[in-house]
């Protein structure tokens, strides 16, 4: 509940505006950062499937490709 | 730059003497309502070269630059309403122009995204978006001109409160203004990137598709443009 004071003042508007301003930027932010995610990992899936593929193409030997981290 | 914008509407512009400390809401409020307008008028301008050289690429920067509008128009409203609470005692005045024809070219631009969602066959679509773009995009100069020829309002007008008050008030607004605008572009570009990653990928999985089963995902019907 907004004080009588701040109501009065107007500082409770000034700040709801502002913060909406803040809400519809971050909210598009987050929508875009699912989205992002969503491209990691189809990218994951596609480099994996085509692991899969090379290792299938070789005649059935295990993923050529080195899990392990290098260094 | 936004930040350093908000730290001079709270820090440098002086407190208006007539509404007092929400008429601080200027500085967010008129900010994007003028880039929101302007994204709109650029939409229409990318879809004229989306027309004009058949590039999928004009038509989805049209529909980032539609998309990116929107949000801000729906923000505009928003604060407005927050802002006319205070200073008129009521959330919308229906018998002020320039209130009434924003919310027209909001709802107006509302229906652009259904539009896309309807029509299925990408060329299509990226056309009839294209027409709907343009259509829209002229009309928003046409309306906002003729509001401001109109007589009887009482909806401030951005250009005099920024010229009749203290200089501090303009440089503040002016900063407003390209932090609003820096941001518009930068989402744009943010945006874009993504849209175009989505489309790559697509492209991608159908071409490893032709050979097996790999990648067969349908792609579905949307409202986003594809390269």
């Amino acid at each position: 509940m907004i004080s009588p004071v701040i109501a009065a003042t107007g500082d409770g508007s000034v700040a709801a505006a502002y913060l909406v301003f803040l809400f519809l930027v971050l909210a598009y932010l987050a929508i875009m950062a699912v989205k992002l995610a969503r491209i990691e990992r189809e990218v994951v899936q596609i480099v994996e499937d085509l692991d899969r593929r090379e290792a299938a193409a070789a005649g059935a030997a295990p993923a050529t490709r080195s899990k392990e981290p290098v260094g | 730059m936004l930040t350093t914008a908000f730290a001079l509407v709270f820090f440098y512009a002086p407190t208006d003497a007539d509404q007092g400390i929400v008429q601080k809401i200027f500085y967010v409020h008129v900010p994007m309502a003028i880039v929101a307008l302007c994204g709109f008028v650029a939409g229409a301008v990318l879809a004229i070269a989306h027309l004009r050289t058949g590039d999928r690429r004009w038509d989805m920067r049209s529909y980032v630059a539609i998309h990116l509008s929107i949000v801000l128009a729906v923000g505009v409203l928003l604060t407005g309403s927050i802002w006319a609470r205070q200073a008129w005692g009521q959330w919308f005045v229906w018998d002020e122009p320039m209130l009434v024809v924003f919310l027209i070219v909001f709802l107006l631009y509302a229906t652009y995204q259904p539009l896309r969602f309807s029509i299925e066959d990408p060329e299509k679509q990226a056309r009839y978006a294209s027409v709907f773009a343009i259509t829209a995009g002229a009309f928003v100069p046409l309306c906002f001109g003729a509001v401001r020829m109109a007589e009887n309002l009482t909806h401030p007008q951005a250009a005099t409160m920024t010229t009749s008050g203290p200089a501090s008030v303009s440089q503040t607004f002016l900063v407003s203004l390209l932090g609003m605008g820096l941001l518009f572009v930068t989402l744009c570009k943010y945006e874009m990137a993504s849209k175009n990653a989505t489309s790559k990928l697509r492209s991608l999985r159908r071409r490893l598709a032709g050979d097996d089963e790999f990648g067969a995902l349908p792609t579905g019907r949307s409202a986003a443009p594809t390269l």
